[in-house]
C-alpha cells in the first residue's frame, strides 16, 4: 500500500476531505454537468466570466478522491486567467496525464503537479480530468452562445 | 471453517494456476469472483487438447477431427442438461453469455407475443442485462415494464410482486442471486405464482448457477439463463435453457448456416432444436470449456462449494461489520457469495485502487445495476465475491487492508 503514496499524496488527500470552491454559483455564466458511467463519478462546474477572464469557478458533485482533489486544484488554478490561458492549461494537464513525453513547459503546472502520478495508473485518468472536461464543456458552451447571439 | 476436514482448498487452489500470482509483491487475493472466475487447470487443459488434438468445424464435415469435435461439441450439451436437470438436452441452446440470452428471449419470445397494454414484470435489481433488452421490446411494442420494488435489506417486496402481478403480465423476468446485493430471490415462490395464472418466468442465474444447485424443472422455469465465464469457463459462452414447447413456437433469433434444415429462395426450413437458435459457427472451445468446467465443478459439489462460500460470507460479514465506518450493502436474510459495501471516509474507486496495493481485487462501481445504486443512495460500491477457492485467511487480507484504507484517508 506504501507504493501509493505517489498516487495518493498528502496534498490531495487534504483536497479531497476539504475541496475548495466546493459550491454552486448562483447565476452562473457557464454550466457543465460531467459523468465518468464507469465509476459514477458526477461533477457540476459554475462559471463566473468577466471581460474573457475566469471570474469565479466553483464545483458540486460526488467524486473519488483524485477526481474531488482534481477539480479543487483545478478551481484555484483558473481563477484569474483568461480564457485562452485557461484551455492552455487544460492542455498542458491533459499532456502530462495521458502522453509519454514531457508535457510543454511554457504553461507551467505548478501545483497540479501532483496529480501527475496518476499516469501510472491509466484507469484513473479519467478520474483526474473528468473536472477539466466539464470545465471544457461548459467553457465551450458558453463561446458557443456568444458567437451565435 | 464449516467442512475445512473434508473441503481440500490446497488442492482446489493448486489447480488454479493464476492463484500463484503475485501483484506488487503480494500474493493475489482474488475477490473479483461475481465479474468472472479464474480457470482450473482442468478447463485450460481441455480448451488446449482440443486445439491441439481434435479441433475442427463442427456438424458439417466427415472427416475425423470433425467428427471429434462434434462429440465434444454435443458432449458438453449433455452435461450441461444434466448439470440443470433439464427435461432434454435439446432445451440447452448455446448463446454467447447471459446477455445474448436474454436478448434471444426477449425478441424471439416476448416480441411477437406483445401489444400494448401488456407488461412485462421484473426486478430493481436487475442487472442491465435484464432491464436494457426489456425497455427495447417494449419501445417496439408498446408494452410496459414493471418493478418489483427491494426493501432496505435489498430484499424483493413480495407483497407488492403479488399485487402487480395480473392478467396485463406477459411476462416474469427475474435475477436469482443479485449481482450487486447477493440477494438470493425465492424464485419458486415467484415461479408458482405466476404460473397460476399462466405467466411464464425467465430467471437470470448468472450468479446463481456458480453458487448454488440448480434444477431447472423443480423450479419450474420457463427459461433459464447463465455465462460460462462466472462458473470457471471461458468468457464468450452463455446458456439458454428452454422449456421444449417455448422453444419451438418462437422464431429464430439469428438467421444463418446451422439453425437451417433446407434453403431455397422460394422457402427455407428452419432447423429443429437446439439448432434453430444456434446460427452460425458456434463458439466451440468454449462450448468444450464450459463442459470441462462443469466436470470441475462437479468433481467438488456444489453442495460442498456452497457450504464453504457460506462460511466465507459469514466470516466476512463479521469481519466486515467490525470496521467503524463501513456499511454494508445488502443485509438479506438469504445472500450467496458476495458483499457490497461503503466506507464513509473513502470513495469505492479509491478502495478498489487502495486494496489492488495489497494484491486484494475487489470490483468497484456500480456494477451495471445503477438502479440499486440509486435505490441505496451510493454512487457506487465496492465488492468483494467469492468462489470456492477463496480461504478465511484471504478474508482477514481483505480487513487488513480495508482498515490500512481508512487510516491512510482519515
Ligand atoms: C446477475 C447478472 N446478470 C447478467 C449478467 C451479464 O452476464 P454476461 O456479461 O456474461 O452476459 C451478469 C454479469 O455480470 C450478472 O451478474
Amino acid at each position: 500500500m506504501e507504493n501509493l503514496r505517489d498516487l495518493y499524496q498528502e496534498v490531495i488527500l487534504d483536497h479531497n476531505k476539504n475541496p475548495r470552491n466546493f459550491r454552486k454559483i448562483e447565476d452562473p455564466d457557464g454550466f457543465a454537468h460531467g459523468t465518468n458511467p464507469l465509476c459514477g463519478d458526477q461533477i457540476d462546474i459554475y462559471l463566473k466570466i468577466k471581460d474573457g477572464i475566469v471570474e469565479d469557478v466553483s464545483f458540486e458533485g460526488a467524486g473519488c478522491a483524485i477526481c474531488t482533489s482534481s477539480a479543487s486544484m483545478m478551481t484555484i488554478a483558473l481563477k484569474g486567467k483568461s480564457e485562452a490561458d485557461a484551455e492552455a492549461l487544460f492542455n498542458s494537464f491533459h499532456h502530462a496525464l495521458t502522453e509519454d513525453d514531457e508535457y510543454p513547459e511554457d504553461v507551467p503546472l505548478g501545483k497540479l503537479k501532483v496529480l501527475t502520478g496518476v499516469k501510472d495508473y491509466p484507469v484513473r485518468v479519467k478520474c483526474a480530468t473528468l473536472a477539466w472536461h466539464t470545465f471544457d464543456a461548459a467553457l465551450k458552451k458558453l463561446q458557443g452562445n456568444v458567437s451565435t447571439e | 471453517m464449516t467442512n475445512s476436514a473434508q473441503y481440500n482448498i490446497k488442492a482446489i487452489r493448486n489447480d488454479f494456476p493464476i492463484l500463484g500470482r503475485e501483484i506488487f509483491g503480494k500474493p493475489l487475493v482474488y475477490l473479483d469472483n461475481g465479474a468472472s472466475t479464474q480457470h482450473p487447470v482442468q478447463v485450460i487443459n481441455a480448451v488446449k487438447d482440443l486445439y491441439e488434438q481434435n479441433y475442427s468445424n463442427v456438424h458439417r464435415g466427415v472427416h475425423t477431427l470433425s467428427q471429434e469435435s462434434s462429440e465434444l461439441y454435443d458432449n458438453a450439451r449433455v452435461k450441461v442438461r444434466g448439470f440443470i436437470n433439464a427435461a432434454c438436452v435439446h432445451e440447452v441452446v448455446f448463446t454467447s453469455g447471459t446477455t445474448e440470452s436474454i436478448n434471444l428471449v426477449a425478441q424471439s419470445y416476448a416480441r411477437p407475443r406483445l401489444q400494448e397494454g401488456d407488461e412485462i414484470l421484473i426486478t430493481h435489481m436487475e442487472h442491465h442485462s435484464n432491464i436494457v433488452p426489456w425497455q427495447m421490446v417494449c419501445e417496439q411494442t408498446g408494452a410496459t415494464l414493471k418493478v418489483i420494488p427491494i426493501s432496505d435489506s435489498g430484499e424483493l417486496e413480495m407483497d407488492q410482486f403479488h399485487a402487480m402481478l395480473s392478467e396485463k403480465t406477459k411476462l416474469v423476468s427475474v435475477v436469482q442471486v443479485s449481482n450487486a446485493l447477493g440477494t438470493v430471490n425465492p424464485v419458486k415462490e415467484i415461479i408458482d405464482a405466476a404460473h397460476a395464472i399462466d405467466v411464464p418466468v425467465m430467471v437470470d442465474g448468472a450468479q446463481a448457477i456458480p453458487h448454488m444447485p440448480v434444477d431447472v424443472q423443480a423450479l419450474d422455469a420457463d427459461f433459464y439463463v447463465f455465462s460460462g465465464h462466472k462458473i470457471y469457463g471461458p468468457t464468450g459462452i452463455g446458456v439458454l435453457y428452454g422449456k421444449e414447447k417455448l422453444l419451438n413456437a418462437m422464431p429464430p433469433y439469428q438467421g444463418g448456416g446451422d439453425m437451417i434444415l433446407s434453403v431455397s429462395f422460394e422457402k427455407t426450413i428452419y432447423n429443429q432444436l437446439p439448432y434453430k437458435f444456434e446460427a452460425g459457427t458456434p463458439n466451440i472451445a468454449g462450448v468444450v470449456g464450459l463442459g470441462a468446467a462443469i466436470d470441475y465443478v462437479n468433481s467438488i459439489g456444489l453442495s460442498t462449494i456452497a457450504a464453504h462460500e457460506h462460511g466465507l460470507l459469514m466470516y466476512a460479514t463479521s469481519k466486515l461489520q467490525a470496521i467503524d465506518g463501513l456499511r454494508i450493502i445488502g443485509e438479506a436474510e438469504q445472500k450467496a457469495g458476495l458483499i457490497s459495501f461503503v466506507l464513509d471516509a473513502v470513495h469505492p474507486h479509491d478502495i478498489g485502487t487502495m486494496l489492488d496495493g495489497e494484491g486484494v481485487a475487489v470490483r468497484a462501481g456500480h456494477h451495471c445495476a445503477q438502479p440499486v445504486m440509486e435505490r441505496f443512495k451510493v454512487p457506487a460500491t465496492a465488492r468483494a465475491s467469492f468462489a470456492m477457492y477463496n480461504t478465511f485467511q484471504e478474508i482477514d487480507v481483505l480487513a487488513e487492508a480495508i482498515r490500512k484504507t481508512i487510516g491512510m484517508f482519515s
